[in-house]
């Protein structure tokens, strides 16, 4: 939104293709219609978006909702398909701006139902205020762990326990990064009273878990873990799981965009200059898709865009480009300051990225489990696009999202290489599924003959020098 | 780093090569640019076909079909082959001549592996294929087998008998010295008295080194498959006249594909996709099986593949240097042949002859008379 309100200030005709019915993204999810309880349960940062929106609404962008971008191609055709049917659209540069997604938390039984992703609960509440029935359990860490947790204790709902998988260790080392965390103060705070409330309601709130699994023969029954030598068992029909967001980067791995590991965060990003722009001629990202850097930076990076945009189209030039962004820029630069901090803090520990046990699953779509990916690594295949062949991991509809970290990591693991090295699934196109009929229409005119192999069937003479 | 045989190439030729040279005792090195089966060999459609062949590659074909039915004496895995049987459909009557004329003409050659049916028996076989369809040219025994595990069977097989592969290490040059071949990479110089060249897309390179020139293009065949669906396919499926093969896996998704091409960049080694293109393919599709309509496409995709410009691979020795034999150039086709081209050439090796009639994939077909160069 924050681009295309930049841009098309400047004069650019812009189009938000949009993959929900409703502009907001997955934070500001629904704000134009959320009900005033949930809204004001959802908090003040929640609230905020709809400024945004607003803005977004009376800007000369166009915005089509229920628009689902499936592919680019590299002369920047963009392959839509959704409410209003299948269309190609040509433009002369894209944004790309499709977020984070939520981590891979492979533990024993996560597939269970009954167990599902805490930013996927968040999304339901947000989007039709549904809350769980019964009691929950959330584990992990970050804070969108405590967020909900909050949010979930201001709506009755009934928390049986909260599950820090945070290692103690953590706390520590992000204390290095404290004094440069110039806007950590306010996150600080935020998390102290999200603590305290949660201390005052009664929550049961425990520190340093360890082993988590999910038990359950047709559904998820029971969360086993471990703290420190004790191991613990709590009764439940819901587990909510959360260690942090990562870049969703199918889109733009599957463009071709070079990527980098960050060791920090631990994830892939695309490697762009500072206005956004990526490797490849006419792409842009911005957002938790670029690196995570929460909702506020991610404004800042938008507007960036769109004006380099502008001025790449001659509606502005370098100079009103680089003083209107002033602002932005030195905004974006503070506000970043603070993200060593947090993803130290927040640092899955890597026994919850990288399962031990055998028959934990890796890939959800195609069951895989992580023995069966340790056995082919030990017979040689040391790239995540081999272990991809072998065992059909990160083949299935959600087209590796669940699990190519999960392999990527495993591989690093066992083989003592850089995750740099090792490299991602090389991602293809759709992006998301589509149906079959919306490639249909794209079927027009005449195909060109030159196309058909030679049909050995049909030649009646074959050439031979006998 | 010296052996008896150097393979340039690890697709499924050079493993299928490896594994039986190592049968018979010697010492392999396979040099592989990416990690085997990267290309046409690990990304293909899977199909073990016999039917719809060239003439001349009916014996190679009918010998390898019995490999593959055999393929768990031979690599310890059934390399997730399925004799489903595969069906050529004829959507209309001119089209049902076209397939009476091609059974008349392999019954002649002497072959009974293709059956003529009329509408009533391929509805009986196939009762969700589309009203229009009159007839088929039915071929039982072949079908589908998985491409990446065929090819990581044959693999590890050729492993476990002391066949050293090298994996991401790209030759630069071949040259001989002596009696010696002399294959060189970036970090080192592999040595053999021997040299096979299995570099599928970029074999034409390799033979350059040898003096000889083919004339091979790249092209980037493109494939789609949907999401799981019920079964509603029992064989592997065929158009005549228009391009189409689809083929239902066990797991419920299907294959869509049968040739058209996408843009293949040999270089870079990477392709892309054109949806116009891919349209068609889905249109055909939804066409012979109107249930399909309801699929959604989860990931499409295209492989590189050398093409040589009569669609004939080349299989056989060097026309210009002793000691060195090739196989590649398969011209999008060669999957189902891998298992006995490698038998073949391990053969010519060993024993100076082929157990099949070879002459026809000689590399200096297009070599005329006068020494010019046809292409």
């Amino acid at each position: 939104m924050s681009a295309a309100i930049a841009a098309s200030a400047s004069g650019v005709d812009v189009v938000v293709l949009d993959q929900r019915k409703a502009p907001g993204g997955q934070i500001y999810r629904n704000i134009e219609a959320a009900n005033a309880d949930v809204a004001s349960s959802l908090g003040t940062d929640y609230l905020q978006g709809a400024d945004l929106v607003k803005q977004f609404r009376e800007s000369a962008a166009e915005y089509r909702p229920d628009a689902t971008v499936w592919e680019i191609s590299v002369g920047l055709e963009v392959y839509v398909s959704g409410g209003s049917g299948a269309r190609i659209i040509q433009a002369q540069r894209v944004v790309i701006a499709t977020g984070a997604l939520e981590r891979p938390f492979p533990i024993p039984g996560w597939t269970l139902p009954g167990v599902m992703a805490a930013g996927a609960a968040q999304s339901l509440l947000k989007q039709d205020g549904l809350l769980p029935e019964g009691s929950v359990v959330l584990a992990g860490t970050g804070p969108l762990i405590l967020l909900l947790a909050c949010q979930y204790l201001d709506m009755g709902v009934n928390i049986a326990a909260l599950l820090e998988t945070t290692h103690p260790s953590n706390r520590k080392r992000a204390l290095a990064y404290l004094p440069q965390a110039v806007t950590a103060g306010k996150y600080l705070w935020k998390g102290a009273t999200m603590l305290k409330r949660l201390k005052h309601h009664g929550v049961r709130h425990i520190h340093g878990v360890e082993a988590l699994r999910a038990l359950g023969e047709d559904r998820l029954r029971q969360v086993e873990f471990r703290v420190g030598s004790s191991e613990q068992i709590i009764d439940t029909s819901l587990l909510l799981l959360h260690q942090g967001v990562v870049p969703d980067v199918n889109l733009t791995g599957a463009l071709g965009c070079a990527m980098d590991w960050d060791n920090q965060s631990l994830c892939f990003r695309p490697r762009l200059d500072p206005w956004g722009s990526s490797s490849v001629a006419g792409i842009s990202v911005v957002g938790d898709g670029a690196a995570i850097i929460g909702s506020q930076s991610a404004i800042w990076a938008g507007k960036l865009a769109g004006l380099d945009a502008a001025c790449r189209f001659n509606h502005i030039d370098q100079g009103q480009r680089d003083a209107k962004t002033q602002k932005a820029q030195r905004a974006l630069k503070r506000s970043l300051k603070v993200r060593p901090f947090l993803e130290t803090l927040y640092r899955p520990a890597n026994a919850f990225r990288i399962p031990e046990q055998p028959e934990t699953i890796v890939c959800r779509c195609e069951e895989v489990e992580a023995g069966c990916i340790r056995k082919q690594i030990e017979c040689g295949a040391m790239d995540p696009n081999a272990i991809k062949s072998r065992l059909r991991c990160g083949m299935g509809p959600c087209q590796g999202r669940y699990c190519g970290l999960t392999v990527s990591e495993i591989i690093a693991a066992e083989t003592g290489k850089q995750m740099s090295e090792i490299g991602y699934y090389r991602l293809r196109p759709p992006v998301k599924p589509v149906p079959i009929s919306d490639i249909l229409a794209l079927a027009t005119g005449e195909l060109p003959a030159e196309v058909k192999l030679p049909d050995p069937f049909k030649k009646k003479t074959l050439w031979l020098r006998m | 780093m010296a052996a008896d045989v150097i393979i340039i190439g690890g697709g499924i030729q050079g493993c299928s090569t490896a594994l039986h040279l190592a049968l018979q005792g010697v010492q392999v090195m396979v040099i592989e640019k990416n990690y085997c089966g990267r290309h046409a060999s690990g990304v293909n459609a899977g199909g073990v076909l016999r039917a719809g062949r060239y003439p001349v590659e009916l014996p190679l074909s009918t010998a390898a079909l019995k490999i593959w039915a055999d393929a768990p004496n031979l690599v310890d895995d059934d390399c997730g082959f399925r004799p489903i049987g595969r069906l050529k459909v004829a959507e209309s009557d001119e089209e049902m001549d076209k397939l009476a004329a091609r059974y008349a003409m392999v019954q002649d050659l002497g072959y009974t592996h293709e059956r003529l049916i009329d509408r009533k028996e391929l509805r009986d076989m196939e009762p969700d294929i589309a009203a229009h369809a009159v007839g088929a040219i039915h071929a039982p025994g072949c079908g589908h087998a998985n491409p990446f595990r065929t090819l990581n069977a044959f693999k590890q097989k050729a492993i476990t008998l002391g066949v050293k592969f090298h994996e991401k290490t790209r030759v630069n040059r071949v040259r001989r010295g002596g009696s010696i071949w002399h294959v060189e990479t970036r970090d080192q110089t592999y040595e053999a008295p021997i040299l096979v060249n299995t570099a599928g897309a970029w074999g034409d390179q390799v033979a350059k080194d040898l003096g000889e020139t083919v004339p091979l293009s790249t092209i980037a065949p493109m494939l789609m498959v949907t999401n799981r669906l019920p079964p509603f396919m029992r064989q592997r499926i065929g158009a005549v006249d228009r391009v189409l093969s689809i083929v239902q896996q066990a797991n419920g998704t299907v294959i869509i594909g049968g040739g058209y091409l996408g843009r293949a960049d040999r270089n870079a080694e990477t392709t892309n996709l054109d949806y116009a293109r891919l349209a068609f393919n889905s249109q055909i599709a939804c066409d012979m099986f109107p249930t399909l309509r309801e699929a959604k496409i989860i990931r499409a995709w295209a492989g590189i593949e050398g093409y040589i410009a009569d669609g004939l691979p080349v299989i056989g020795p060097s026309a210009t240097e002793e000691n060195a034999y090739h196989a590649f150039g398969f011209s999008a086709h060669g999957f189902h042949l891998g298992p006995i081209v490698g038998r073949i050439l391990a053969q010519l090796v060993v024993d100076g002859h082929s157990e099949i009639p070879i002459d026809a994939f000689r590399i200096d077909r297009f070599v005329t008379e006068d020494n010019s160069n046809r292409c």
